[in-house]
């Protein structure tokens, strides 16, 4: 692979490249530009000779580039190892897979937690960004690695926004798509939940007005309820039945006091410290406030059906029954309009009681579904054939 | 090309409806189920398909073989498709299953130049007989009662004719799922003769 662009390897070891210089600022949906952006990313599997085996893997909110290897700075596992690796849907014998860490993250991407040009945090001098920015970053980075041209795009959530992002800002460059667990446009009941985020965060003492990383203090209270909150709704109500129901934690009666009398308390209150161990809260604000701005059709006259008009990229949309954070009727929307544009499309909705984060777990029929559209997609693309197990 | 693969079991008003479809073809199947029509179609007659199921086992199976196939009810999502998207729609033994069969005609002649329509003929004459000598309706495939949730619609030829004359459609071809395509003026016959009929209609007034 030739990159012809520095790759910065600083101390974490993330692989970063340049995207953005004075010479060739970023220009933000904002009207804002960034100067100087680098994205951390990671890859898989061999780019092979005529480049037509790329596949780009977006993140959803609190994910990184580490989709299929161990992430090395937080040590935790691949967050997508169940679909993308050797002989899995997402074939990394067969394909080269990129998944990069989006504009405003924090695992090596330039967000709110790194610096500005004269040493000191970006902290909330950081432009806000939109998901449209976040992939006109993503290509900057394949034109850097030498790359044209994406076999595939794959995602779920806010992944899965930036999948259809890419479809549209990227035209025909996109040959295959798979939005999985998303919405064309944020829902006022996820702007209201990230916003009841943000307010944790904001309203807790360490934030210190987005400058807490200078005055060496962090929100990690304020962002673990954050997370708490969300983490609800990426759950199904059934699921926290089966799974915790009412049951005591570690007790055989309620004490009448407020400490985690729950099982579900604890769970949550887990979720959440783990969270601020690895993220950081201003990140959270900004990646959340990209998604609130997310709304495909209103760019293209109000009609989202405009947005796909003449695309020849193929689409499989996969939605989940008790998803409530990007319920089945959001993701039939884009089926909808899909297929309004007249673009060859795909729709299934995945019977299980994992709700919205069922795609990061076992679910064997949403992976038959991810197999079969990705293997016709590069039979059809002349890509190899899955090699017999 | 998408890569197909030979289908296993054919089923004979399948077949009977590929001999309408012309290669290359842009192919919409209506309650496509697990998508054998949509691989005989792809197979035989290289044509482009895609499905609409309401089904998810069906969904499921038509995606994972690669078919380009939607989660969806004739209902609801025919409307959003544009005018004349594809060459041909098709309803295998779905019509009579339809909760609104004129509405899903008026639609499917809308976005294909030809719908092809297959269903069980009630004009038979082992119907007629049996209405005649039993007093009942004869439950053809069915072995559940006249009543049951989703039950078939029992019309015969001529009725399907009218359906198609009230949608603004011509009979362009007609055949008995086993037999040879007769023109619309042999209806009379059909209707007594055929078990199960394909019809291949076409808009009266071309756009």
């Amino acid at each position: 692979m030739n990159a012809p662009a520095r790759t910065l390897s600083g101390a974490d070891g993330l692989k970063r490249l340049s995207v953005a210089t004075p010479d060739q600022p970023l220009r933000l949906d904002s009207g804002r530009t960034l100067e100087n952006v680098e994205i951390a990313y990671e890859t898989w599997g061999e780019l092979n000779a005529d480049k037509s085996n790329v596949v780009i893997v977006c993140h959803a909110l609190t994910g990184d580039q580490f989709a299929a290897s161990p992430n090395p700075v937080t040590g935790r596992p691949a967050w997508w190892d169940l679909v993308v690796g050797p002989g899995l849907p997402v074939d990394t014998d067969r394909f080269f897979v990129i998944c990069s860490n989006v504009l405003g993250g924090c695992m090596g991407s330039t967000g709110p937690a790194s610096r500005k040009p004269d040493g000191t945090y970006w902290g909330t001098d950081f432009p806000v960004i939109t998901i449209a920015d976040m992939v006109r970053a993503q290509i900057a980075l394949l034109g850097r690695l030498g790359i044209e041209n994406v076999f595939l795009a794959i995602g779920g959530s806010i992944g899965g926004m930036q999948v259809l992002e890419w479809t549209v800002q990227a035209r025909d460059r996109v040959f295959a798509a798979i939005p999985i667990a998303v919405a064309a446009r944020q829902s006022a009941q996820n702007i209201g939940f990230y916003e009841t985020g943000r307010q944790a965060i904001m309203a807790d003492p360490n934030w210190r007005n987005g400058n807490y990383l200078a005055e060496g203090v962090r929100p990690e209270r304020g962002l673990a309820v954050a997370r708490m909150a969300a983490h609800i709704t990426y759950v199904s109500e059934s699921a926290l039945k089966r799974k915790f129901d009412r049951r005591l934690q570690d007790r055989t009666t309620k004490t009448f006091g407020f400490d985690a009398d729950f099982q579900i308390e604890s769970y949550l209150r887990h979720q959440g410290q783990t969270f601020v161990d690895r993220f950081d809260a201003n990140s959270y604000l900004y990646i959340t406030r990209a998604m609130d701005y997310f709304d495909i059709a209103a760019e293209h006259g109000g009609m989202l059906g405009n947005a796909f008009k003449g695309l020849h990229t193929r689409f499989c949309v996969f939605s989940f029954s008790t998803d409530w954070h990007y319920a089945p009727e959001e993701n039939r929307q884009i089926v909808r309009a899909l297929n309004a544009a007249g673009c060859e499309t795909s729709y299934v909705n995945i019977e299980t009681d994992k709700g919205h984060d069922a795609f990061f777990v076992e679910e064997p029929e949403f992976w038959a579904g991810l197999r079969g559209f990705i293997d016709a997609a590069a039979g059809a693309r002349g890509l190899p054939k899955r090699s017999a197990t | 090309m998408t890569e197909t693969r030979a289908p296993g079991i054919r089923r004979a008003d399948h077949v009977a409806i590929s001999q309408f479809i012309n290669h290359g073809d842009l192919v919409l199947d209506v309650g496509c189920g697990d998508g054998q029509l949509m691989e005989l179609l792809q197979h035989d007659r290289g044509a482009r398909t895609r499905g609409l199921e309401v089904e998810q086992t069906g969904v499921n199976r038509c995606v994972a073989k690669g078919l380009a196939v939607v989660q969806g009810n004739a209902d609801d999502d025919l409307p959003v498709y544009p005018d004349d998207a594809f060459d041909v729609a098709i309803l295998s033994k779905t019509i009579q299953e339809l909760a609104r069969p004129k509405f899903v005609l008026d639609e499917l002649s809308r976005i294909a130049r030809r719908v092809i329509v297959s269903f069980r003929n009630y004009g038979h004459w082992r119907v007629r007989t049996a209405l005649l000598t039993t007093g009942r309706i004869p439950n053809l495939g069915h072995d559940v009662g006249w009543w049951s949730d989703g039950a078939r619609r029992p019309c015969t030829a001529r009725d399907m004719a009218e359906l198609a004359e009230q949608a603004g459609l011509a009979i362009a071809a007609a055949t008995a799922v086993s037999g040879k395509p007769v023109n619309g003026r042999s209806l009379g016959r059909l209707n007594w003769t055929a078990e199960e009929l394909v019809f291949v209609l076409e808009r009266k007034v071309k756009r």
